[in-house]
């Protein structure tokens, strides 16, 4: 964000009543980086089937192959239905999900050689559903971008979204245990042959209602109320939305015993009230809130404490509670700057290291050099959304993308900073490395929606108009984009 | 709205530069540590893939891995398994390492620098990288001595045998010891079953007493006071009291000798006499007239305060502990108060004394060898202080043998002269009615030492309050050094 104001297609680059030099989509730029991502990722794999002593045919090249036409079919679907979206998106996102395919293929080469020693069931493959969850992936990637042709237009369907995502969100609290708990906490919605965890769903839900809600009530939060140490307070009745917010999460957390989910939601409904109002004052309120909701649920809940103490030291317990921190820091650890090289380290010691300790599984193989590359992609991935948000001219689509991208950047700091010990652990999958169908899909439609903002970001302005002399103008009020 | 969404992507900034931050404090600072941590299981899988080298001692071997057709492609074993425990340590894919296992871990699984040549021709050949080897100064004769002389009468324990010229660990014994073959097995069934067995222990199986375990080393400790006093005008036959009982200065508690005797006729004794029948009442006067000063400096010549100490596993430090008045320096010099050493410290002390007064550092490694058991590293004997002048050593070894002749106990050897003293240590929160730990401290031959040794036996060994380091520990270092002059003869 050095620079944003030369965004590529921003605002400030579209010469008015544009459309006479065609502005460059970046789909070249795309396809590229999208090969350069399936030469990487098809590295990896061959990395792995190396160290792991296995054989190295020519089928591993299909398989990237594969995974090149997987998103070239994506990159297609963008090139069709919004051809000026912004050309990193995509590429980061296959990266991702391509290096997460590789690392959970190479967790199951160790879960069945772990399984093969002991005498067990080799466990089933993981790998084979993560393909497939990521077609589907892409398919309701395609979907949202053909069904959204615009996204100011999801502004009409808010209190929609906002209800649906609620019962989304409350729906596995609510259900008895057997059809929602797994591993402990009740975010699930166990259908049959597979389960979903509608929370992620329901976020992008949350947050299309939250920035229309807040965009259609703007005039409302920013009304001053009294002025306490140079910061205008918001009216107290104004501030029902937040403690609704702030109780919604408090039940997630006590129904659901799902303290990331509770903690994201939180945060990005006090980012986009932030957003909405430029005021800091909002942030200092929710943050109190946030402080008097961590202390009361500190108190009230074993798990809570629990996670709190295993925090401040793994190695207590380290046997017991401790287990998943401790292993995570000395795989972690073990990896080093450097890492032991994919496929040569021990990241199966971790404790589900597929998902929550994703993390470490990466950081083992790849050391902290490759942890800070997909550090850096994240990063890219983020910016560019929130680029977005600054170029695009709505501020309905602002708040939107401002959430979307904020979002992910959350989601990551709480995953990683978890498994790192750097906060306490809450349990939260790592946007499209984890394993997990709901998080992967459910991602890629919020990836889509960001493409689409970014497309009516760096469209140029729909049809030029007829030039007539500015003096039999009629007169019109334009808005100055904030 | 755009100023908060920039305000918003500078903190989304500042959030993967914290996590980067905190990566780097655990990947790059913690990474030692944590990675090194004995529960750390990474290490451990990675070196059970390889042929791990094997421990061994005078052509005998303590530990070696044999190829096994399970996923873990190597099985540890110990043919002698008790008796080497201290030195061997256990070696276990869920519960780490111990003893040479753990601190020559690099040499063993070849990642020692020393075997980096042999290493890259491993890896340009195509052949399985395999560890180096580890031979150890161990004498199995003396070792199996040591270690029956304790397990055969059922005391908890630890002998300690170093050859006085270089420092050599000639046997490491500690009861009641454990087997490190369960540790070592595929299955972590078998070794959760021993290591709760071993860790429920009583008296505890895994610690090494001869270096990780302090002790007060009671009247062993008047060797101390007796070095540092012929250095400060005293000579053997200086007077001292012979009073059964003095009154602790400052203080209305009463310092007896044993059995509440007095040192011989008179109303005053010699140093060479009360060394000999190890007055309590004389050394306390002599550590008074002594000084705190020049106790703490004769105690640290003979190595007390190293804490760095490797053999190369780490040796606990041996202490006089702190001496706020002269109560306590009066029964520090009797080895009393919070004058805490180990086994091996206490044989280092005597290995000096017999040594011309050269203290040597102890080492339990003689040679490393590699993966084709050629010598790659031997290890030079290294003097770590001159304890005391050559002269006083001599006139030390003298009272020694005045101490020995007034020596209860069986197992005299005829026609070796031993130099020894004993010790029988008060402990515990009630000293008087808990069985004391004895001490035999010794060298021999007198006139050519080759080995010395130190025994103690905890607890009375059969928990009789009326144990002495005479009656208890002297036999057993008697039957070592006997061992040891047989097989070094």
């Amino acid at each position: 964000m050095a620079a944003p104001d030369r965004a590529p297609g921003g605002a400030a680059a579209v010469p008015d009543g544009g459309g006479a030099d065609p502005l460059p989509t970046g789909r070249g730029v795309e396809l590229l980086l999208l090969g350069f991502a399936a030469v990487l990722v098809t590295s990896a794999l061959v990395l792995v089937q190396a160290n792991q002593e296995r054989e190295l045919s020519s089928t591993l090249l299909y398989l990237g192959a594969a995974y090149l036409a997987l998103f070239t079919g994506a990159h297609l679907a963008v090139r069709r239905f919004a051809p000026f979206a912004d050309p990193l998106i995509l590429p980061c996102v296959a990266l991702l999900n391509g290096l997460g395919l590789v690392m959970i293929h190479r967790l199951d080469l160790a879960e069945a050689a772990r399984a093969a020693a002991l005498g067990r069931d080799i466990p089933t493959a993981l790998t084979g559903r993560q393909v497939a969850w990521t077609a589907v992936g892409l398919v309701l990637f395609a979907v949202v971008l053909w069904a959204v042709r615009n996204h100011r237009l999801l502004a009409r369907y808010a209190y929609t979204a906002g209800f649906v995502g609620l019962v989304l969100l409350a729906l596995p609290g609510l259900l008895p245990s057997s059809l929602s708990e797994v591993n402990g906490a009740k975010i699930w919605l166990r259908l049959g042959v597979f389960s979903i965890q509608p929370g992620e769903f329901a976020k992008i839900l949350l947050i299309i209602f939250f920035a229309a809600f807040l965009v259609q009530k703007r005039e409302l939060f920013t009304t001053a109320g009294r002025k306490v140490l140079g910061m205008e307070l918001p009216r107290a009745r104004d501030l029902a939305p937040l403690l609704v917010a702030w109780g919604l999460s408090v039940g997630v957390l006590v129904l659901e015993r799902d303290l990331g989910t509770s903690l994201l939601f939180f945060g990005i409904v006090l980012v986009l009230l932030y957003a909405a109002t430029e005021r800091v004052s909002w942030l200092l309120i929710g943050l109190s809130f946030f402080v008097g909701g961590a202390l009361i649920a500190y108190q009230l809940f074993g798990h809570v404490r629990t996670r709190v103490e295993i925090w401040l030291d793994p190695f207590e317990d380290f046997y017991g509670a401790g287990n998943q921190i401790g292993q995570a820091l000395f795989g972690l650890a073990t990896g080093g700057v450097g890492g032991t090289g994919l496929g040569a380290g021990r990241p199966e010691l971790v404790p589900f290291a597929a998902t929550d300790f994703m993390v470490s599984s990466l950081g083992e193989e790849l050391g902290l050099v490759g942890l800070a590359a997909v550090l850096v992609v994240y990063l890219v991935l983020i910016t560019r959304g929130l680029r977005s948000a600054l170029a695009v001219r709505d501020s309905f689509g602002k708040l939107l993308a401002t959430g979307l991208a904020f979002t992910i950047a959350l989601q990551i700091f709480v995953v990683i900073g978890g498994a790192t010990k750097l906060i306490p652990l809450t349990g939260l999958t790592l946007p499209f490395l984890s394993y997990g169908g709901s998080s992967l899909v459910a991602n890629y439609a919020l990836v889509a929606l960001l493409l689409r903002i970014s497309h009516a970001a760096r469209a140029p302005l729909s049809r030029p108009q007829p030039r007539a002399p500015i003096a039999s103008a009629n007169t019109e009020l334009v808005e100055r984009p904030k | 709205m755009n100023t908060p969404v920039r305000r918003i992507a500078i903190a989304v900034m500042a959030m993967i530069v914290l996590l980067m931050a905190n990566l780097t404090y655990v990947q790059v600072v913690k990474a030692g540590e944590y990675r090194d941590d004995p529960r750390n299981r990474r290490v451990l899988l990675a070196e059970y893939s390889r042929q791990r080298g094997q421990i061994s001692a005078d052509g005998q071997i303590l530990a070696n891995s044999v190829e096994t057709d399970d996923e873990l492609r190597y099985q540890r074993q110990y043919p002698d398994g008790p008796l080497y425990a201290p030195v061997t340590g256990y070696f276990s894919t869920v519960y780490g390492s111990s003893g040479l296992e753990r601190a020559a871990g690099e040499v063993l699984d070849g990642s020692d620098d020393r075997l980096f040549v042999r290493r890259l021709s491993d890896l340009l050949t195509g052949r399985d990288p395999s560890g180096g080897s580890v031979v150890t100064t161990i004498d199995p004769a003396v070792q199996r001595a040591a270690f029956e002389g304790l397990a055969d009468r059922d005391f908890a324990g630890s002998v300690v045998a170093l050859d006085p010229a270089t420092g050599a660990i000639l046997a490491m014994a500690s009861t009641p010891s454990y087997d490190p073959n369960p540790l070592a097995d595929h299955d972590p069934a078998v070794q959760t079953e021993a290591w709760e067995a071993y860790n429920a222990a009583e008296p505890p199986v895994l610690v090494n007493r001869a270096i990780s375990e302090t002790y007060p080393p009671g009247s062993t400790f008047k060797l101390i006071d007796t070095a540092a006093a012929l250095q400060n005008g005293f000579d053997p036959s200086s007077p001292l009291t012979a009073a059964s009982s003095i009154t602790l200065t400052n203080t209305n508690t009463d310092l007896e000798n044993f059995a509440g005797r007095p040192c011989g006729g008179g109303s005053t004794t010699t140093l060479r006499e009360a060394l000999a029948r190890s007055c309590n009442t004389a050394f306390a006067q002599l550590a008074e007239a002594l000084g705190e000063q020049t106790l703490r400096g004769q105690a640290e010549a003979f190595g007390f305060g190293l804490t760095d100490l490797r053999v190369p596993m780490p040796v606990a430090g041996s202490t006089l502990g702190e001496i706020p008045d002269i109560a306590a320096l009066q029964q520090s010099g009797i080895g009393q108060r919070d004058v805490r050493v180990t086994p091996l410290q206490n044989a280092m002390m005597v290995a000096a004394i017999a040594n011309d007064g050269r203290l040597m550092a102890p080492y339990l490694i003689r040679e490393i060898q590699d993966q084709q058991l050629t010598a790659i590293d031997t290890t030079e004997p290294d003097q770590i202080s001159q304890a005391v002048p050559a002269g006083v050593a001599q006139t030390l070894t003298d009272l020694m043998l005045g101490s020995e002749e007034r020596t209860q106990g069986g197992g005299k050897i005829p026609g070796v002269q031993i130099a020894s003293k004993t010790g029988t240590a008060e402990h515990g929160a009630d000293p008087k009615n808990t069985p004391p730990h004895n001490w035999y401290v010794a060298f021999a031959p007198a006139d050519n030492p080759r080995i010395a040794v130190a025994v103690l036996v905890e607890d009375g060994g059969d928990r009789s309050l009326e144990a002495t380091g005479g009656s208890r520990a002297a036999p057993i270092g008697r039957a070592v050094i006997e061992a040891g002059l047989r097989s070094t003869s």
